[in-house]
């Protein structure tokens, strides 16, 4: 079979699997799109600005643990791309992001719509290629595909100059079977010594705590680790990429951990003796200050990346390999061993923790003329029965949809936890709801976040994927002013807007409906009405009180057991605000 | 503290820039790199200076081995080694200077490659700071121009970096 470079992409492309390509066209591409017209087993999403299908690809991958697919044109199409592959990053996500490059011989000379591409994304990648010779395209996206989607994932960016897809020439097409990489070899399975120690110390802990992450999910271990947990009968805490990758509604879990985490789990953290870190990475949102992190405990550490380890917290028992087969390893040996957990000290835990519980750190003041922005999202919680997807922007609203939507399963909670990129919403329950069309799929934003990506919503329109958009609106930039408030003495700067657009007109201009809620009596009817509407894209305008704040909150440079927990539930507010 | 790390990368574009970058966006220090293909033209092979504590060099090491173009990597520091530097030295010499510069070349095992009326060029090998001590042995107003290689290393014994 003879084909030009363009057909062999699409071909490659196919011979992965790939479902769907998000992209944009332009000037270096316009073959690869020639290409693209001439079959229908990839269909195309045409986004509307090239950041909307980095996180449409990001959320299909996040909701499928597939690789997401880009397909964007050279310079400012490639440069638009970068936010949205730092996000995939930054959050360990499968991603190919084909890139459009000017023709070879003009490389380097600042052409029309030139960048490097390879040069601007090389810190933000897992890897990238500039694909020289028609002859490499083939092996080139196999790697690609291999590199992203095996050991941690992570974006990879293939850019191809555009004479590589010229149409006059071709070549015979063999996509290769396998891949094989002398320098990349990630390690599966983990140390079994290693295992065997992590099992005694863990069986020999009074205080033990288990905090999990974003890796249980992406290695699709969360049976693995809800047996391992039951087993034990310890208290289990998830990280914000974490969240669903143990059930939230189990008894053994505590809650979110971390700036905004419950009471339960960040006191839990300080006072265990012995930690078992599951595919999470010690970032500092989770960890507070580095100096009074977990004081009294020995650490566990399972990671697939060796760099995770010993990053910023240091381990006692270190254990590199995919999460599944070492927690599969664990379980083997925990039942097949004499040992087991400490059941007098363990009842004892679980009566301290019992009393951290008590002080409700999640409470809010359920009597408010507002509408609360927490009750939204139990309200939320309530009527798509706790099985929705959830997609979030980033800021307060974010927080507030991990702390009171509670996820049973994983692939469902689906935010920028590490770039914390605002715009990521929208576009990634596009993905998502392409990748699930029969289910509910949110989006939990703000009224700042949203702009960010707004486009995106005639996209939504096109290509029919009714996601419906949770904006607790509450005239700020929450998280900016929430920190205002507690650390720059209430001196609002540049964190509210006054021409906030009206999102019902809005909504309506690029053909959904659109809703504005403002009494808290209202909330639960208005997303039973939203949610009825199965096949429309329904924009949900909750004004919310404007000076609710997230709490407990570890401020920066602060330890676990120095939260800042709001002030008596119930306590008039009388915060003026500008 | 010192180290010296020795890596195997694959000889490609841009392989070079991905070790520089990692190390200016992680805030790491280079004291010297040196860089040439090996024997194997699809290999290059790195030798790196730097600078940290423990696990600063822990880190680095890691981050290297993370970079999919990296094949193997040591650090040459955990074994016994051997570490050479090559130095180009351009001296002004007079009538009465030239007999002490060739003396202290002979002293330090440099080899004079280039002579005019008013100059030399010294070629020295030898650890980093045997180069130092002949630098700082010469009278500084005569010195035209130093060129340094950075350090290049290598293990004792029959074990070897290689694939």
């Amino acid at each position: 079979m003879e084909l030009t470079g363009a057909q062999i992409v699409v071909q490659c492309l196919k011979d992965e699997g790939v479902e769907f390509i998000f992209g944009y066209p332009g000037g270096a591409v316009l073959h690869l799109y020639d290409a693209l017209f001439h079959q229908e087993d990839v269909k195309h999403i045409l986004v509307r600005h090239e950041q909307g299908a980095t996180h449409a690809a990001d959320g299909y991958a996040r909701a499928t643990g597939k690789p997401g697919v880009v397909l964007v044109t050279s310079g400012p199409g490639a440069t638009n791309a970068v936010t949205g592959i730092a996000t995939a990053h930054l959050d360990s996500i499968p991603m190919v992001v084909i890139s459009g490059q000017v023709a070879t011989p003009v490389i380097g000379s600042d052409a029309f719509q030139e960048v490097d591409m390879v040069g601007i994304t090389r810190p933000c990648v897992k890897h990238n290629f500039l694909i020289k010779d028609i002859k490499d395209i083939a092996e080139t996206f196999k790697k690609a595909f291999h590199v992203a989607t095996t050991g941690r994932p992570g974006p990879v960016v293939i850019d191809v100059p555009k004479d590589i897809t010229d149409p006059n020439i071709k070549i015979p097409y063999k996509y290769p079977k396998k891949v094989s990489m002398r320098s990349y070899n990630p390690v599966v399975k983990g140390h079994k010594g290693q295992i065997k120690k992590a099992v005694a110390l863990l069986l020999s802990a009074k205080k033990p705590m288990i905090y999990a992450g974003g890796g249980v999910i992406l290695g699709g271990a969360s049976k693995q680790l809800t047996e391992l947990t039951r087993l034990l009968g310890y208290p289990i805490t998830n990280t914000l990429m974490g969240l669903g990758g143990f059930p939230a509604t189990d008894k053994h879990f505590i809650g979110m951990l971390g700036m905004h985490g419950t009471y339960e789990a960040n006191m839990g953290m300080h006072e265990s003796d012995v930690i078992i870190a599951i595919g999470a990475r010690f970032d500092d949102r989770v960890t507070g200050k580095l100096t009074e992190f977990c004081p009294y405990a020995k650490i566990i550490h399972i990671d697939i990346d060796p760099a995770s380890i010993a990053k910023n917290v240091k381990v006692d028992i270190p254990i590199v390999g995919e999460v599944k087969p070492v927690l599969e390893t664990m379980i083997a040996l925990l039942k097949e061993g004499k040992n087991k957990p400490n059941k007098k000290a363990l009842a004892t835990w679980w009566e301290q923790i019992a009393t951290w519980q008590a002080l409700d750190s999640f409470a809010y003041d359920r009597d408010s003329e507002f509408i609360k922005p927490q009750y939204v999202v139990e309200q939320l919680y309530e009527v798509t029965k706790g099985d929705a997807f959830i997609t979030s922007d980033v800021g307060q609203h974010q927080m507030f949809a991990a702390q009171f939507y509670h996820f049973d399963k994983p692939r469902r909670w689906i935010n920028s936890g590490g770039l914390g990129t605002m715009g990521f919403g929208l576009p990634a329950a596009i993905g998502v709801k392409l990748a699930h069309p029969k289910a509910d799929v949110a989006c939990i934003t703000g009224e700042a976040s949203i702009q960010m990506c707004i486009q995106e919503l005639s996209t939504a329109l096109q290509f029919k994927t009714p996601v419906k958009i949770i904006n607790l609106n509450n005239g700020y930039m929450g998280m900016v002013r929430q920190w205002q408030e507690f650390s720059y003495n209430s001196r609002y700067s540049h964190s509210y807007m006054d021409t906030i657009p009206e999102f019902v007109k809005l909504a309506e201009a690029y053909g959904h409906v659109g809703m504005r809620i403002e009494k808290p009596e209202d909330v639960r009817p208005a997303l039973e009405e939203a949610f009825a509407m199965k096949d429309r894209t329904v924009f949900m305008d909750f004004m919310t009180d404007r000076t609710e704040n997230v709490y407990p909150m570890i401020e920066a440079g602060k330890g676990h057991h120095d939260m800042r927990l709001r002030v008596a539930p119930g306590t008039p507010i009388d915060r003026e605000l500008a | 503290m010192r180290h010296i790390i020795s890596i195997l990368i694959e000889n490609e574009a841009g392989a070079l820039s991905r070790v520089a970058g990692l190390f200016s966006a992680r805030g790491y220090n280079i004291e010297s790199l040196t860089v040439a293909p090996t024997e194997d033209e699809t290999l290059s092979r790195m030798t790196l200076v730097t600078a940290g504590n423990e696990q600063i060099i822990e880190q680095i090491t890691k981050q290297l081995h993370k970079l999919i173009d990296v094949v193997k990597l040591i650090d040459l520091a955990d074994s016994v080694h051997i570490e050479r530097e090559l130095m180009l030295l351009k001296v002004k010499t007079t009538d009465e200077t030239r007999e002490e510069i060739k003396r202290m070349c002979d002293i330090f095992r440099g080899k004079i490659i280039d002579v005019t009326s008013k100059s030399y060029v010294v070629e020295m090998t030898g650890p980093s700071d045997k180069l130092d001590a002949f630098i700082a042995a010469i009278n500084n107003d005569s010195i035209i121009e130093v060129v340094r290689s950075g350090p290049t290393g290598i293990s004792r014994g029959e074990n070897g970096l290689r694939l």
